[in-house]
């Protein structure tokens, strides 16, 4: 048999089920608030209402794409600030790095949707099919009987109301919740508010239900990115090989004592959602979410041994222990010169946002000259410029601005279809106003090549101001 | 690799044969769904570039049996829009002329659209600012030979100015004095010297000014009035306002007085402009500037 060659791997590998056993200690009642806080947050969020006027939509989080803008309870994104969602963008880029330097793959255990949803779906699971015995049992019995297919069927209907919730809910993010709501009810919503649904509901149920851990492993390029932002002092999940091998089972009457703390009881391999053994060392394929940690803790406590044979270890202690050192505490790991600087970056990104928001001004307008031409005598003899002025009014009622010029007393200023320098600019909108200026025969403004001056504009309702500097030109001889 | 499989180190897979500092590359079968979504990714292309174009050859790719093309989409789209906006487009032919600035929705999109046609059709000779040329009026001032009422402006696009093609044209025509010997020289040169003087301007001849106020007013008032500030109705213009269409200097005036001008516009009605296009231009040149309320 050895001279034989070894025959070519098979191209393909079926998914292996995995069965994650329930476990119970302090990660995973951890795992179940963050679950239910985050999911929390994300079926109310659109629900939450926040009054802005009569012109502007009352929900206190809206993507408004059709409209093109972002509403955060006070906060409205207009599309030229949009550089708030990319610092936005750019904060969360830092905090992953920052949250990966500090804690390792914290957010692949804990925050990461595909392992929230699965650890939901498999909940779902347990409480219909049973534990992993259970589970285990009705997959292999080959034979579909009444039972077997009452339980799948509940199981696949329970997944696909949580997966169409979860589609659901994302819609209303992007447009008014109680009418979509309606809309969707009476069948009579936007064929995007279907597809939208669709599509997540078809993604949810299936990545939940069926690929779980296959998205990890294959499809999500997370892991890999993290293991380039890793290093010595970077905390894993990671087993006390030294404490626990040799391991096996313990019996009292033949030599327990050369054996480790470990006895191959299993529950780290049971417990773990994607299906990998700890004690063959930090894997690709390990998410950090620690529930390996409190299965072992409790077999630990059980077999009156202390706990932590499998804990959030660093590297650097993993050599230490070895040596019978005591490892350094923790937050010598966390506190570290790259994780500060990650904090300092992400800090100065958001205190930057944060000032952007405060110095916003309230009114605000864009003034271009008409260069085509770039100015018209009147039949009087005096020359007349041209602006194209937008005027942005943000609040949720129509606002009366008025334009005026600042210390130039020779322009006089008038407004396209305006009988006097006020114009009605109506709520949440953009308004293009042709603006003339006009300088007298014979002033040195109408002769000059260039006068500088400022265009002022005024909400008569608040008396905010704002002020644009501009040229005005003249015949140039 | 639940329970019942056994540790890689264990298990004798075989490896690509590839080392670096002693490590090695197992060689582990794929996982079989991304196999079979790979699988099915290669029959969807095949079956995408049967139904669409894809296939280059010499001169064009394959049509695909579909039918399918990007210039199709093109015209379709082209269709939807003229159908998007018939309603509105029908909404400006149809309503009363001075109550289009009162709809700011209707206003907005005769300005916008009417701009589209001015570049079009009237950019050519009026210029793509529409400030004009000489002989071709500048229409962001607020001279107007024949008016500059939306009423006014909508007549003179429609219809044109001393055109054959239109019998409603807008129509007059100057003599030529000098070419037609209706005027003597010397009476040439003392009415352009007093016409400058109308406008304020200095003659180059101030002595003559005085018979040329005589010749004007035999002459010349009949049309541009007695005090030279023109008639719309017959298109004379101003000659005391700062705005020459041929130029205010003695030259051009003189120019004027011997060969008269007679500045054609061709008409946008009937098989060039829908009724729809020509309020929206009327609206567009209305809102430049120079446009002047209804009496």
């Amino acid at each position: 048999m050895a001279d034989t060659p070894p025959s070519a791997p098979s191209l393909y590998e079926s998914r292996e089920p995995i069965f994650p056993r329930r476990v119970s200690g302090p990660f995973r009642n951890l795992k179940w608030a963050l679950l239910a806080v985050m999911l929390g947050i994300y079926y109310i969020t659109p629900w939450i209402r926040w009054d802005r006027g009569p012109a502007l939509p009352d929900q206190a989080v809206l993507l408004d794409m059709a409209n093109r803008r972002f509403f955060f309870f006070w906060i409205e994104i207009w599309p030229h600030e949009f550089y708030f969602v990319a610092g936005l963008l750019v904060m969360a880029g830092l905090g992953l790095f920052l949250f990966t330097s500090a804690l390792g793959r914290v957010w692949c255990g804990y925050a990461c949707p595909q392992t929230v949803w699965t650890d939901l779906f498999i909940l779902v699971e347990r409480w219909i099919e049973g534990d992993r015995n259970a589970r285990l049992r009705l997959h292999r019995q080959k034979q579909w009987d009444l039972r077997k297919a009452r339980l799948r069927v509940t199981k696949w209907v329970a997944w696909f109301l949580i997966a169409m919730a979860t589609g659901g809910a994302w819609v209303f993010y992007f447009t008014d919740a109680p009418t979509l709501l309606r809309d969707l009810l009476t069948l009579q919503a936007h064929p995007v508010a279907w597809t939208t649904i669709l599509v997540l509901t078809a993604t949810t149920f299936a990545f939940g239900g069926f690929a779980r851990e296959q998205i990890c492993i294959y499809a999500c390029p997370w892991p890999r990115i993290q293991a380039a932002m890793m290093d010595e002092d970077t905390l894993t999940v990671g087993y006390r090989d030294w404490r626990g091998e040799p391991r096996g089972k313990h019996r009292k009457a033949e030599g327990a004592e050369t054996l480790g703390d470990c006895i191959d009881c299993r529950a780290c391999v049971n417990v773990c959602p994607t299906g990998i053994d700890i004690r063959d060392g930090q894997q690709m394929a390990c998410i950090t979410c620690a529930l390996c940690i409190d299965a072992c803790d409790d077999v630990m406590a059980k077999i009156g041994k202390p706990r932590g044979l499998i804990d959030y270890l660093a590297l650097s202690d993993e050599t230490r222990e070895r040596a019978g050192n005591a490892p350094r505490p923790v937050w010598t790991h966390v506190f570290r010169p790259r994780v500060l600087l990650y904090t300092a970056l992400w800090t100065l990104v958001g205190v930057g946002l944060v000032v952007a928001l405060v110095l916003r001004p309230p009114v605000e307008m864009t003034v271009a000259p008409v260069r085509n031409p770039t100015f018209v005598m009147l039949s009087d003899g005096s020359i007349r410029n041209t602006y194209d002025v937008r005027l942005r009014n943000k609040h949720g009622e129509d606002r009366l601005f008025a334009l005026s010029i600042d210390d130039a007393p020779a322009l006089t200023i008038t407004l396209e279809g305006e009988d006097d320098t006020t114009v009605d600019v109506r709520a949440n909108e953009t308004y293009l106003q042709r603006v003339y200026v006009t300088a007298a025969r014979g002033t040195p403004e109408a002769q000059n090549e260039r006068t500088e001056f400022v265009l002022r504009l005024e909400d008569t309702t608040t008396g905010d101001m704002a002020t644009k500097e501009t040229v005005f030109n003249g015949r140039d001889n | 690799m639940s329970d019942h499989k056994k540790n890689d180190q264990d298990h004798d897979y075989e490896t690509t044969g590839h080392s670096w500092d002693g490590i090695e590359e197992y060689n582990k079968p794929l996982p079989k769904w991304w196999l079979m979504i790979f699988y099915a990714s290669i029959v969807w292309g095949i079956g995408y570039s049967i139904m669409y174009p894809a296939w280059p050859g010499v001169k064009s790719a394959t049509a695909g049996i579909l039918g399918w093309s990007t210039r199709g989409d093109v015209e379709q789209a082209i269709v939807d829009h003229a159908n998007e906006l018939a309603p509105i487009n029908a909404q400006l032919a149809s309503v009363d002329l001075e109550d289009i600035a009162a709809d700011p929705e209707l206003n907005t999109y005769a300005q916008n659209a009417g701009a589209a046609v001015f570049r079009t059709w009237c950019a050519q000779c009026h210029g793509s600012g529409a400030a004009g040329n000489v002989g071709y009026p500048n229409l962001l001032d607020d001279d107007w030979l024949w008016g500059g009422t939306m009423e006014d402006i909508h007549y003179t696009v429609t219809h044109g100015i001393r055109n054959e093609q239109d019998l409603d044209a807008r129509y007059s025509e100057m003599p030529a004095f000098g070419r037609d010997d209706l005027l003597p020289k010397e009476e040439i040169a003392q009415v352009a010297n007093f016409v400058m003087t109308l406008s304020g301007e200095t003659p180059p001849a101030p002595d003559l000014v005085a018979a040329g106020a005589e010749v004007f007013d035999i002459n010349c008032a009949s049309c541009h009035g007695e005090d030279g500030a023109g008639d719309r109705f017959q298109g004379a213009p101003n000659l005391t306002d700062a705005i020459w269409l041929y130029g205010g200097d003695y030259d051009a005036i003189h120019e004027t007085v011997v060969n008269a001008r007679f500045g054609v516009m061709p008409p946008m009605g009937g098989a060039q402009l829908s009724e729809a296009e020509i309020r929206a231009v009327t609206t567009y040149v209305h809102g430049l500037g120079g446009g002047e309320a209804a009496e």
